[in-house]
């Protein structure tokens, strides 16, 4: 299975941001450079602003803060990011098809070749025999498998994944994390996660986040090779460790 | 099968009701007919009453299609346009203060004895549940979805088509169906007010002749046929929103 591999994989720079999250301090001076070309998952407790870091990355209007982000030189809010969240966001009026081809219509972009990419992915991911299937006749890992493959036809150099497999059941969730890892290489992928095993499997650097306001309580750095085994010396060494992390205090 | 066997139940307990009421209380023919001189009355008239009944029918359809299409028109630019929505919406809500049915003997002087006040009529009940039901669905669309939309970079237009319309669909559905459900009392208490054709003019002419057993065929034929086109508008709705499992009317 070919990886997608976008051309010149921004880093992504928070400089001293700051933000107020309902008259309280989520973000004080936060600064936080996340690598070009690699995945980053951000590890932390309910609520200490993991997704709204991604929103920032993403270029949400509805958050104003201060301080400076840039996607290399460039401010956030260009089209230089995809994302994929919990909730898969398929459209239900829609085929699977044409969900995977959803951003192309939106901007009246839709070519034979894009099409032409779809099936390819759509067959790649194993979902051949559903192209022309509504989002209802879907599995839930069929669903997030095309909601990945929707975030992927944006061939984006910046992935931003919030929590895409947690509603799913352990082994549609390890096979679509394989799915995730191999056809994102090259990306700027930035994965928010709850669990310290994905977040193992998947990552190149893993930022753990803690406190309140919240602040980078440790950065594990793992190099390449995801997706790892769950048996893999990277994964089993530095679980436990990363658990207690989580579990010991350090936290919101 | 089941449906048209419990719809056929429902009318024979109906009629079987309706025909204890009338021996019970032992109403004259000129107070409550029977459910037998009524349909003996139907079968004895129904050439003039298919007549009236096709007038009636035409200022029904045309107030449901110009009610429905204004309805949908205006949500979408209230949507569209903030600015239209400031000035829309108040004048919208203050419009419902006033009853429609009170507006009838303006609007035949308006528009004269013929269709197209009981047409205008039809319409402004039509409305405002058209309007409301499209303008409130489409404000509650997934504000993810719409995020979503954002970030891909979507043109605003495709977002209204391929996004915000269809998200609405269920609730515009809603609206159409009691719009579907009102448009015959629109044009009933036109043909009231002025006319010289329809059902709602044959059933005052019946009434004023003390012919109540033609009346209550009128009245039966309407109700019938305000039924079916009650059925027929769900079942449009259905195949409308056709990713949702079937939510229409059950019998």
């Amino acid at each position: 299975m070919a990886p997608l591999t976008p051309l010149q994989a921004p880093a992504i720079v928070f400089d001293r941001v700051g933000l107020d999250f309902s008259g309280k301090p989520l973000f004080r001076d936060l600064s936080l450079r996340l690598e070009g070309g690699q995945s980053t998952c951000i590890l932390g407790p309910s609520g200490c602003g993991k997704s709204t870091l991604l929103k920032l990355i993403a270029g949400s209007t509805a958050l104003p803060y201060s301080g400076a982000i840039y996607l290399d030189t460039t401010p956030p809010g260009g089209q230089q990011v995809a994302w994929m969240g919990q909730n898969d966001l398929l459209l239900p009026w829609l085929t699977l098809l044409e969900n995977v081809l959803l951003g192309a219509r939106l901007r009246h972009e839709l070519t034979e070749t894009r099409r032409h990419r779809a099936v390819t992915l759509i067959h790649e991911a194993g979902l051949t025999w559903y192209e022309q299937a509504l989002p209802n006749a879907l599995s839930g890992g069929m669903r997030q498998r095309a909601a990945l493959l929707r975030t992927l036809m944006e061939g984006r150099p910046v992935l931003l994944m919030d929590e895409p497999f947690s509603a799913l059941d352990a082994l549609t969730r390890f096979r679509l994390q394989n799915l995730a890892a191999r056809l994102t290489k090259g990306a700027t992928v930035i994965l928010v996660t709850h669990d310290p095993l994905e977040a193992l499997r998947l990552a190149d650097r893993i930022i753990v986040l803690a406190g309140a306001p919240v602040q980078i309580a440790e950065i594990l750095e793992l190099g390449g090779g995801a997706p790892r085994d769950p048996g893999d010396p990277a994964v089993t060494s530095r679980y436990p460790h990363l658990l207690s992390l989580l579990m010991n205090g350090k936290t919101a | 099968m089941k449906a048209a066997l419990r719809l056929c139940l429902i009318t024979a307990g109906l009629l079987t009701l309706w025909q204890l009421l009338v021996l019970l209380t032992r109403a004259p023919t000129y107070i409550l007919p029977g459910p037998m001189p009524v349909a003996k009355a139907l079968i004895t008239h129904l050439p003039l009453l298919s007549k009236h009944l096709g007038t009636t029918l035409t200022e029904i359809l045309i107030g449901l299609l110009l009610g429905t299409l204004l309805g949908t028109s205006s949500a979408i630019a209230m949507i569209v346009s903030p600015l239209l929505k400031r000035w829309m919406l108040p004048v919208l809500v203050i419009s419902q203060a006033i009853p429609v049915f009170a507006l009838a003997p303006v609007l035949v002087l308006w528009f004269g004895y013929g269709m197209a006040s009981k047409i205008a009529m039809a319409v402004l009940i039509i409305f405002f549940p058209v309007t409301s039901s499209f303008y409130y669905g489409m404000q509650r669309t997934d504000p993810d979805l719409l995020e979503l939309a954002r970030i891909m970079g979507a043109k605003p237009l495709a977002v209204l088509r391929i996004i915000i319309i269809p998200s609405a669909l269920p609730a515009f559905a809603a609206g159409v169906r009691v719009a579907t459900a009102v448009a015959p009392i629109g044009a009933i208490v036109g043909e009231w007010v002025g006319s010289s054709a329809g059902l709602g003019f044959y059933m005052l002419h019946a009434n004023a002749r003390m012919q109540i057993d033609v009346m209550f065929a009128a009245l039966t034929l309407l109700a019938a046929v305000s039924l079916l086109l009650y059925f027929l508008v769900d079942h449009l709705l259905d195949r409308l929103i056709y990713w949702q499992p079937q939510q229409g009317t059950t019998l």
